[in-house]
């Protein structure tokens, strides 16, 4: 998405930088990883999720991922493990694991 | 060739009449006094479809200038006006629009800041935001605050200097007197200003730009606050060359700092705003009885042009610097503490004394200015000591 | 030579006074004079007193300070000489005008003014209440200010006056401040 090379942005010397510290890309946070915050992941048992997309409506960094109408997955290049979607589910679907942890279907 | 209406009106209202001429996209408003006649008079002039503006009312200052941010970096020509109380609760924001280097125009009456509550004219409230990366302009007539707003517009979208500038004047000595000055035509300052062509305009949907970014631990800010730095450097330069060419267009002079009696003055009293008028009289007045009196008047103090002020006064035997504000807890005031600074590296230095004044619209007398060159008089013979800080007037 | 001339009003707010220290500064830029006027600012409603400042100068005026020392100064309503020392700074040889139905000597000497000074009365409430039928009396003490000192022109004066009022009143109030200005003119005493 990105056309904005930042590949060596710490030789840049400060008449370099755009003014006003204006990035000249729309929507460019998707490239700042944050996944690495995490210490916790969310785990979604399909067969007691009712698709009501309630995680997905709650998720404060969008990380529930949809299509077609049905949460798929999370964004785990982004989801930063806060547990909101596991507190929020009416199903009891989701439940919040330790990182590292071994599971079916967990990357 | 422009043609030129001698007018007899308030220094708001030539305010209010260069924004018209300058047809700013948007203005956010809040009142107060004594700048709210500005705000007023341009609302007159949306509402008559003398100007195509989009006048937003907001709740307090802090929005207006939240305001003027979004709309500039919408890409819109932004103008506005406040003073005291109302600079001071839109302090974060002034910061936020240097650095993202919008070129905003705001008007500042000059008026004291709380605690007590007072009204009246002083310097403490444009002082407070010095530091914010602006352009300041500070006018001694009405006929300056209309010149300087419109020089500001120019100065402010400069290509080399996207800053945004304030244009100020003394509350109600300038905002309230009705004075005698020159309004130019329509075209000709609409000519003088042209049109504003933002880059990164945020409403510019085909380049999409992202605004108001992060720069933390291990970021650039530094960098970014170097590059702002190195703006209002450059902006010394586009100041002197706006004002060249608005001197061709008016006929009226203008220079970052202004002299009378400078070329060979042994006193010299340094001020800003309406009180360089009181002391230049009194200076006539000390000419014609022998005494070698100069005033240099302050006319943009951000950025300070302290090689040209170092210059005009070093050969002087002693020096009164004015200031309207104080700086509590430092030497002395802010322009003194500028001025003292710009003379450091001189070898040939002047006595240099400090006369805080004014405070909360104290009447500027012609007796207090014709002590001060007195003053300097006895410091210069050695009858007595250059006293680093005084109240002049105060009891 | 600067011909400098500084007067003081004094009123009451809603007489009128900051209107009228607009148009004699308007009738003075007509005359290629260069003006100042300002008014005094404090906390304001109907009826508290209140002070205005106008210079008139044949040169640009350079100072911006309250005038201290006037050559004139006007009283809109005789009430405030219980309240204010309306004489303060007055020069010497300076004008005081007042709206009052007291004959001049007598105001004079009961103010305790110099004989140097001039001490002009006339009846602008009385005169007011006959043409415009309100107690306005800042229009026919402005014709008292110029026929006692002649520092304005009565002629430009109501063509000023006339555009001002018609932003917001009809040619027979426009006529009746007229009428007040010309009474003033002729019925002002001098002491």
């Amino acid at each position: 998405m990105s056309k904005w090379d930042v590949s060596d942005i710490n030789q840049w010397k400060s008449d370099q930088f755009p003014r006003g510290a204006v990035i000249p890309t729309g929507g460019n946070s998707d490239e700042y990883v944050t996944g690495g915050w995490r210490s916790e992941r969310p785990y979604r048992d399909d067969d007691k999720c009712t698709q009501c997309l309630l995680c997905w409506v709650f998720c404060p960094d969008t990380s529930a991922m949809v299509k077609d109408q049905k949460v798929y997955d999370f964004d785990l290049e982004h989801c930063k493990g806060c547990g909101i979607c596991a507190h929020e589910c009416p199903a009891d679907a989701i439940e919040m694991v330790p990182e590292g942890c071994e599971l079916p279907g967990v990357k | 060739m422009p043609t030129q209406k001698v007018v007899a009106t308030t220094g708001n209202t030539m305010v209010a009449e260069a924004m018209r001429q300058c047809a700013p996209d948007v203005v956010p408003a809040y009142p107060i006094t004594p700048q709210t006649t500005i705000v007023e008079e341009f609302a007159k002039f949306v509402a008559q479809g003398r100007v195509h503006t989009e006048y937003v009312t907001v709740e307090s200052e802090h929005s207006a200038m939240s305001a003027c941010v979004g709309a500039s970096a919408a890409g819109a020509r932004v103008m506005t006006a406040t003073s005291s109380q109302g600079l001071a609760l839109m302090w974060e924001e002034l910061h936020i629009a240097a650095g993202l280097r919008l070129p905003i125009v705001m008007a500042n009456a000059n008026r004291a800041l709380a605690a007590p509550i007072n009204i009246h004219c002083d310097h403490s409230d444009i002082m407070g935001a010095r530091d914010t990366g602006w352009i300041i302009y500070f006018a001694e007539t009405a006929q300056e605050a209309y010149d300087n707003t419109i020089m500001a517009l120019r100065v402010a979208e400069h290509p080399e200097v996207m800053l945004p500038a304030m244009s100020t004047l003394d509350g109600f000595i300038t905002t309230h007197s009705i004075d005698r000055a020159e309004l130019m035509d329509d075209e000709s300052v609409k000519a003088f200003v042209g049109d504003y062509k933002p880059e990164n305009a945020l409403l510019d949907v085909e380049n999409p730009t992202t605004h108001g970014s992060f720069s933390g631990l291990g970021g650039p800010y530094f960098e970014f606050k170097k590059s702002q730095r190195n703006a209002i450097d450059r902006s010394m330069a586009v100041i002197k060359d706006v004002g060249a060419e608005w001197t061709k267009l008016s006929g009226r002079p203008f220079d970052v700092i202004e002299g009378w009696g400078m070329e060979d003055a042994e006193y010299i009293i340094v001020a800003i705003g309406s009180t360089a008028g009181n002391a230049r009289h009194v200076a006539r007045e000390m000419r014609a009885e022998g005494v070698k009196a100069g005033v240099l008047k302050v006319r943009v103090f951000r950025p300070f042009p302290f090689a040209e002020i170092a210059d005009a006064i070093k050969d002087a035997k002693a020096v009164a610097v004015l200031d309207r504000s104080e700086s509590f807890g430092a030497e002395g005031g802010p322009l003194f503490l500028e001025v003292r600074s710009a003379l450091y590296d001189h070898d040939k230095r002047p006595a240099l004394v400090n006369y805080i004044y004014g405070l909360g619209g104290a009447d500027v007398k012609l007796e207090l200015m014709r002590r001060v060159f007195s003053d300097l008089v006895d410091i210069a013979d050695g009858v007595i000591e250059p006293g680093r800080l005084v109240y002049l007037g105060a009891r | 030579m600067q011909q400098l001339t500084e007067i003081r009003w004094h009123a009451r707010a809603g007489q009128g006074a900051v209107t009228a220290a607009k148009v004699v500064a308007e009738t003075a830029l007509s005359a290629d004079q260069y003006m100042q006027a300002m008014p005094e600012y404090g906390p304001e409603r109907m009826g508290a007193p209140i002070k205005a400042f106008t210079r008139i100068s044949n040169e640009p005026i350079e100072i911006h300070n309250n005038i201290e020392f006037p050559d004139v100064v006007i009283v809109l309503d005789e009430s405030l000489l219980d309240v204010i020392d309306v004489t303060e700074g007055l020069k010497p040889n300076g004008t005081l005008i007042i709206n009052t139905c007291s004959p001049a000597a007598d105001v004079k000497k009961a103010l305790g003014l110099p004989d140097t000074a001039r001490c002009a009365c006339v009846d602008a409430s009385g005169i007011a209440l006959d043409t415009i039928k309100r107690d306005i009396p800042n229009t026919p003490i402005v014709g008292a200010l110029m026929g006692v000192t002649g520092v304005i022109d009565v002629e430009v004066f109501k063509e000023l006056l006339g555009k001002n009022l018609g932003k917001k009143f009809g040619q027979e109030m426009i006529d009746a401040n007229f009428a007040a200005v010309d009474r003033a003119y002729k019925e002002v005493t001098v002491a």
